[in-house]
């Protein structure tokens, strides 16, 4: 009995600090809300749209090209690098970390942007 | 290709009083007599001599054809079918009544840097008569691994990124790559390495030697806001200013776009694959849609001719559609469309 009633205590423990886990690190998406964690950058015309854009940590951001020439998305600092993207193709990155992300096409460096990561 | 209108020359006005496609035809008649000479970027002719014309072909002077932006692979409104007017252009040089020794491909040869696309690309290139190719990368070029794809079909012999240097019967002529390594804001860029490999290549060089040099992106600032330009041209050109002739031909832009500026002359060619618009005309620098009737007169090749005994070397383009032109002179351009 008494080993038993341990066991269940040590159970509901884990699962609460478990809940805790989730409920304090936004990184972790929780299954039934799935919207808060995406949000699109639009490519048009040789420009990121918008060119600055504020998350909150945890969200993905896809960016998609619209453009009839292919671009890609890259970390100025090292920290994401997309694959050429030609026209309607997208590319997305989770931010899990709080900071400031500046980004540009490699093929178009005159193209830059910047997502802010709260 | 024949319209009922085609020699006729729109009065539109332009800051020159000629607009663009009046300029060009004016140009295409080089070819039955009339020499275009620019004298401080001002484009101003006069009769092609009888002299002239028995100078061509002596010991010593040659042409060549420089061709760009073909972007294979690309199948989208502003022209579905690159292939096809990539061949066009292929005839056009075929036909020239006199052979240019080889074609100077100023880059992005390809649309998306795929294997299949350069294929295509060598496939339709077999077709020339001229058999040797000199090839610089486009950014579009250099879109995997880091140019690898590129490299290994195009850059044999070359250094760094493909860059290299040759001479032709008295002319120097330098590849320059300024797609590789791109940074955030900039616009092209040459790189620390390839100035310093440049300025090596140059050095101990006869200053009446004529130099070339080719590149994809211009290597004189266009308009910046779409990068057109290339942030360390200042540098390389340092190099060139002892010698008394200097060419530089660029490609990217997808028009023509010249400057004389002392002993060098600029000059950007059309595309094989479609139009891009006039600087700031525009949301962006994207694919030109023109009516496809239309399509052959915003296309086009340029030929150029080195004349011994001028020291100089004429630049002919022509569009894909009519009959190929030629010229002589200093700093002579005459710019042929497709259509």
């Amino acid at each position: 009995m008494t080993t038993k009633k341990v066991w269940i205590v040590g159970l509901a423990t884990t699962v609460m600090t478990a809940m805790l886990l989730l409920a304090g690190t936004p990184s972790v998406t929780a299954n039934d809300q799935p919207s808060a964690a995406s949000v699109d950058v639009k490519i048009d015309n040789f420009s990121f749209g918008p060119q600055t854009l504020t998350v909150s940590v945890g969200t993905t951001v896809v960016w998609t090209n619209r453009d009839d020439i292919p671009h890609t998305v890259v970390s100025t600092e090292g920290v994401f690098k997309s694959k050429v993207r030609d026209t309607d193709e997208k590319f997305s990155f989770t931010f899990n970390t709080a900071g400031t992300y500046p980004y540009f096409c490699s093929v178009h460096p005159k193209m830059t942007g910047k997502i802010v990561v709260q | 290709m024949t319209n009922k209108n085609q020699d006729l020359i729109d009065q539109r006005l332009q800051d020159d009083g000629v607009d663009r496609r009046g300029f060009l035809k004016c140009m295409a008649w080089a070819g039955t007599g009339l020499l275009w000479t620019l004298s401080a970027g001002i484009p101003s002719s006069r009769a092609f001599s009888k002299s002239h014309g028995h100078e061509t072909g002596k010991g010593g002077d040659f042409s060549f054809v420089q061709i760009s932006d073909s972007h294979i692979g690309f199948n989208k409104p502003a022209n579905p079918d690159v292939t096809a007017t990539l061949q066009t252009a292929i005839n056009k040089i075929n036909a020239m009544p006199h052979k240019p020794d080889f074609i100077i491909h100023t880059g992005d040869l390809s649309q998306l840097s795929k294997p299949s696309e350069f294929d295509t690309l060598d496939q339709a290139l077999k077709g020339a008569t001229a058999k040797q190719i000199y090839f610089v990368p486009g950014e579009h070029d250099m879109l995997s691994d880091n140019g690898e794809e590129y490299l290994q079909r195009y850059g044999k012999g070359t250094k760094g990124a493909g860059w290299y240097s040759f001479d032709h019967k008295g002319v120097h002529f330098v590849g320059l790559v300024n797609v590789a390594n791109l940074k955030a804001g900039g616009m092209g860029s040459l790189g620390h390495e390839q100035l310093e490999w440049l300025e090596g290549d140059l050095q101990g060089r006869s200053a009446s030697t004529p130099i070339v040099l080719f590149a994809h992106i211009p290597l004189w600032t266009i308009y910046p806001d779409w990068g057109w330009g290339t942030d360390d041209s200042e540098q390389a050109l340092s190099y060139v200013k002892r010698f008394g002739s200097v060419t530089v031909l660029n490609g990217h832009i997808h028009q023509i776009m010249q400057k004389i500026e002392g002993k060098v002359s600029f000059h950007t060619a059309m595309s094989t694959a479609f139009a891009q618009p006039a600087p700031g005309t525009a949301p962006s620098a994207g694919p030109m849609k023109v009516p496809a009737d239309q399509l052959q007169r915003v296309l086009g090749i340029t030929d150029v001719n080195y004349l011994v005994s001028g020291s100089s070397l004429a630049i002919v383009d022509s569009p894909l559609g009519n009959s190929s032109s030629s010229a002589s002179g200093i700093g002579v351009v005459v710019d042929s469309l497709l259509g």
